[in-house]
């Protein structure tokens, strides 16, 4: 019996899925994807179908130059770790490329990019 | 007896454990190329399709099949892969009762020897073998021989393309190509030839569009589809046959969630020896690696 019960931990350890848990795909960012904006945003917020590792997830934005912009680290809003935040200085009017790099708590990862205008 | 429980406890807290990286699926950069019906994929992965739905065009002949069938993907390495697979098939000929049974067994075995995220971009290549005598042979005509067929598929996103395009950017292009080697030349009188299989998958990723390209407002579920078609031809290269190509026009469309996809397409025969009539295959497609992260769906060697 006691035996049965060790073979059955290890193929229920195996098998069963913990969490729903899968790759992060990006949902909707503000500003949006592609869009124009009319005021330079104080920040991206990228909001994700899956919950984020931290330590893992990040995202960078450069002018239409490929300039890199100088801001801080973007972070993981701890209320909803779904969604990640990326505090922006003063952007000029222009033509700016978002990347960024997300690993679900499952330990999966995506990548993308999409651009987005502040007016002129 | 404690041995066994030793290895019970150690092999728990193994899949307990989270994995150090997880990757599959079919991505390359920012593509998320799903896994299409008809086309071999580009990338190897913990999947299964279970079932795929096929009613096949009506034949020649006038017979009438339809099928289901059942794939397992499983990654051995990262970069290495095999899937299995057994068909059951209904048959229909004029004037006689239905027929039913197994089609045959298969496997293939494959690396995933490139992938260029930049570009988006991915291939395969692999060894398929359908196996003799794993089929109704009398019945259903399944194969009394083995054919070992090696392969190279590709897959290519166009996001890599100018911005100035963003309409262009969501499409993909995939690809199959593969030549059989059967290991005996004719059954009863019937040649059994070198076949070149080619085939390929157009795909425009909505997916791509809405949260790659341009946010044109999709919200679920239209956001997670990819309309695609798919054509597949098979040309016989020898021994009486040559040239005579048979294959099909798939237009469809799949719909990718977290953890499965469903797809559906219309299969339009290209010619007379093809069939005529339209069929149709639905699938429905599991993702192991998301369902099942810490255990069945890690590759076997190669990532903890």
């Amino acid at each position: 019996m006691r035996r049965h019960l060790a073979r059955l931990t290890v193929i229920a350890a195996m098998l069963l899925p913990g969490a729903a848990q899968a790759h992060a795909f990006l949902d909707h960012a503000v500003p949006a994807v592609g869009g124009t904006v009319s005021i330079a945003p104080p920040e991206l917020r990228l909001f994700f179908t899956q919950e984020l590792e931290p330590a893992f997830s990040g995202m960078t934005i450069s002018s239409e130059e490929g300039r890199s912009i100088a801001t801080g680290v973007a972070s993981v809003d701890p209320q909803n770790r779904a969604e990640m935040v990326l505090k922006l200085p003063p952007l000029a009017p222009g033509h700016y490329r978002v990347s960024w790099h997300a690993v679900s708590i499952d330990t999966h990862r995506t990548e993308g990019a999409f651009t987005f205008d502040v007016e002129r | 007896m404690r041995y066994i429980h030793l290895v019970a406890a150690a092999l728990a807290a193994l899949y307990a454990l989270p994995p150090l990286h997880a990757d599959a699926h079919g991505f390359a950069g920012d593509r998320f190329f799903p896994a299409t019906l008809l086309t071999d994929d580009p990338f190897v992965a913990d999947e299964l399709s279970a079932p795929t739905f096929t009613r096949d065009p009506t034949d020649m002949d006038g017979v009438q099949t339809f099928g289901l069938d059942f794939d397992i993907s499983k990654r051995l390495t990262p970069d290495i892969g095999v899937t299995l697979s057994q068909g059951w098939q209904h048959l229909k000929a004029p004037g006689t009762p239905g027929v039913m049974g197994f089609t045959g067994f298969s496997s293939e075995l494959d690396w995933q020897f490139f992938t260029n995220a930049a570009h988006e971009a991915s291939a395969v290549v692999g060894l398929h073998s359908s196996w003799a005598h794993t089929g109704r042979v009398q019945a259903l005509g399944a194969d009394d021989f083995t054919t070992l067929s090696p392969l190279i598929n590709f897959g290519k996103g166009f996001g890599d393309l100018s911005e100035t395009l963003p309409w262009l950017r969501p499409f993909a292009v995939t690809g199959a190509l593969s030549v059989d080697f059967p290991t005996k030349t004719e059954s009863n009188g019937d040649p059994h030839p070198n076949n070149f299989n080619y085939g390929f998958a157009f795909e425009y990723s909505l997916e791509y569009l809405q949260h790659h390209v341009k946010d044109v407002g999709l919200s679920a579920p239209f956001d997670r589809l990819i309309p695609l078609v798919e054509v597949s031809f098979t040309t016989p290269l020898n021994r009486g046959l040559g040239g005579q190509t048979v294959g099909t026009i798939q237009p469809g469309i799949i719909w990718s969630g977290q953890f499965m996809q469903i797809g559906a397409e219309a299969i339009i025969p290209v010619n007379r020896q093809s069939g005529h009539g339209l069929g149709a295959m639905v699938q429905l497609h599991f993702y192991l690696d998301d369902i099942f992260p810490n255990s069945i769906g890690q590759p076997i060697f190669g990532q903890r």
